[in-house]
């Protein structure tokens, strides 16, 4: 039986959304044949869980610092896998995600295979379907699905309609002597921050004002999505710098991104490519968005938005 | 101090990817290449920290020759020598076991990259790099000053940054605005002329699970939806995202 490491994450006590669809998803691909132990960093002690049809064992990993853990830290953390014979470890990309998955992949050996887009059996094998040249090209190989590190985007996967069940994680002692401390924090309140939102709404000069982006956010709130903007937008100060995505900004790689008044210049796309599917709102029939895009909608911003917030919000 | 700073070398980032199919890899003729535009940066800042803190750097790039116009320009910018591993790498743990298995042979201090290379974004370089050498990690960092051997970085964390201290040596992945762009100057492109280029054979063979690789363009499915009927589209993301 394969037994298959996943590290979860939570918000609070509750297992975060991206974490959940994550689970949905290795519960349908790997069915019953299978082990399941669950690592949180930082996590609770008892949290409850979509029920799985593999078993369960559940760990929390004290690391001693819960933000970054040390490179030895996580080499122990690697040894204790190894102990376990984990066959496959999965992870959804976030910042720390990447520490994680490459000192863990040192100690072990595994193979990373990071953004993938989708991923089926073939006998002893997996068929992965993975983003590269920042979304603008998907490479497709079989590879042997041992020894393997899979990073998945948030928000990859379907959340389950499974019935929770209690898990119990035992604490996984890691700490070592600190290297490093932690002088401040700052995190961005309110808002879903851009890089950790699954669906994302962006607008851009076609919106003609500052003050016209109440649709903006209001489609975006009825989806749970975060906002973002192209560089113009954020150039005049129509909104704040940290919105901004693109070649100069942040790229982003979202289930599902919407832009609305958007043109698609080649420095946009470059930011936004990696996005699962793409809906594009722009009144110029020949914006070049539409050609990068899944599905289009020829209209006035004005006039499309809200009555699509209205539809959505009916559902 | 010791300085590396791993480059890539990668198509433009406003080039056109399309796929040359007999080879079933993208079509090269055409592109522009550049150094990573991440790698770039930590280039940057390291070159900042020669001028400002006194420091030997080190560019590392693993790669064929036709790389060596670029590696140059590194030199002109102000590194002071570059190591050329002749071969292509398979994958980021490829690539990290050679930086690690040069690193063991030439001790560093400071190891900077990008942190990711803007071809397979795959960011897991520097990770394995750092639990290969058992050295401090953070990515991505964008800042980053020294004082003595004590660092004082600016870490992205989701949903923020944390300033953080720790000591050298470490491994660090890069982005902006960790330093400002630069261009080489007219005496740097002279004096980078004799600067050293060392080339050395790769000395771990590729091992990999992949079995076989084929690449495509990323097709968008481009269907157009009539403003008047928006329930289509809702119908669509139900299917396509579970909305
Ligand atoms: C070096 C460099 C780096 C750059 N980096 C970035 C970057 O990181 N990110 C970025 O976004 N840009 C970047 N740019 C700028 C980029 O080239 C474009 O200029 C920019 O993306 C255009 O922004 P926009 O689409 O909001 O505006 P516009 O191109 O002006 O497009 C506005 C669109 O809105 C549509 N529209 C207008 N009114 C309506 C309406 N009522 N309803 C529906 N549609 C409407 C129009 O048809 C048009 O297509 C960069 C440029 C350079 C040179």
């Amino acid at each position: 039986m394969k037994k298959i490491a996943i590290f979860i994450d939570f918000k609070g006590t509750e297992l975060s959304s991206y974490t959940r669809t994550l689970l949905g998803f290795a519960d349908t691909f790997f069915g019953s044949e299978v082990a399941y132990y669950l690592f949180s960093f930082a996590g609770p002690k008892q949290a409850s869980i979509p029920q799985l049809k593999g078993s369960v064992i559940g760990y929390q990993i004290n690391a001693g610092n819960s933000l970054f853990a040390e490179t030895t830290e996580l080499r122990k953390l690697g040894d204790q896998i190894s102990a376990l014979s984990i066959d496959e470890i999965w992870l959804s990309k976030s910042n720390t995600s990447d520490s994680v998955a490459g000192i863990i992949s040192a100690t072990l050996g595994f193979q990373i295979v990071p953004n993938i887009k989708q991923i089926t059996q073939k006998g002893d094998s997996y068929l992965i379907q993975k983003s590269i040249f920042s979304g603008k090209a998907t490479a497709h190989s079989e590879l042997s699905s041992s020894h393997f590190v899979g990073i998945f985007p948030k928000g990859f996967g379907s959340d389950s309609n499974a019935a929770s069940v209690e898990v119990n994680f035992e604490s996984l002692d890691l700490e070592t002597s600190k290297k490093y401390s932690i002088i401040k924090v700052d995190t961005h309140e309110g808002s879903i921050p851009l890089p950790e939102a699954s669906i994302v709404v962006g607008a851009g000069r076609g919106m003609k004002d500052p003050g016209n982006w109440g649709i903006i956010e209001e489609l975006a709130q009825t989806l749970h999505a975060a906002t973002a903007c192209s560089k113009p937008v954020s150039d005049i100060n129509w909104r704040p710098h940290h919105e901004h995505v693109g070649q100069t900004g942040i790229k982003i790689a979202p289930k599902l991104y919407i832009a609305c008044g958007i043109s698609g210049a080649i420095q946009h796309l470059a930011g936004v490519n990696g996005s699962g599917k793409i809906v594009v709102i722009n009144q110029d029939p020949e914006a070049p968005f539409f050609k990068h895009a899944d599905y289009g909608i020829v209209g006035d911003l004005f006039d499309v938005v809200p009555r699509l917030t209205k539809i959505l919000k009916e559902i | 101090m010791k300085i590396l700073v791993c480059i890539s070398v990668v198509p433009d980032t406003t080039s056109k990817i399309s796929i040359d199919s007999s080879k079933g890899f993208i079509d090269v003729q055409g592109l522009t290449y550049i150094v990573g535009p991440y790698d770039d940066y930590a280039l940057s800042r390291a070159i900042e920290l020669k001028e400002s803190n006194g420091a030997d750097v080190v560019v590392l790039h693993m790669g064929t020759s036709e790389s060596e116009p670029l590696i140059r320009k590194c030199l002109a910018l102000g590194a002071d020598s570059a190591v050329r591993i002749d071969g292509i790498a398979k994958n980021s743990y490829q690539l990290a076991k050679e930086i690690a298995s040069y690193v063991e042979d030439n001790p560093f201090d400071l190891i900077l990259m990008g942190k990711e290379a803007i071809d397979y974004n795959s960011g897991q370089t520097h990770g394995i790099v750092a639990g290969l050498l058992k050295m401090t990690h953070f990515s991505p960092v964008m800042q980053l000053n020294i004082d003595g051997s004590n660092l004082t970085l600016e870490v992205e964390i989701d949903g923020g940054k944390a300033e953080v201290s720790c000591q050298l040596p470490a491994v660090l992945g890069c982005q902006e605005p960790i330093a400002e762009w630069k261009i080489p100057s007219m005496r740097g492109i002279m004096t980078a002329r004799t600067k050293e280029i060392k080339i050395l054979a790769p000395s771990i063979p590729s091992t990999q699970a992949l079995i076989s690789e084929e690449i495509n363009e990323t097709n968008r499915k481009q269907i157009m939806i009539p403003s008047d009927q928006l329930q289509v589209l809702v119908d669509y993301l139900k299917q396509d995202v579970q909305l």
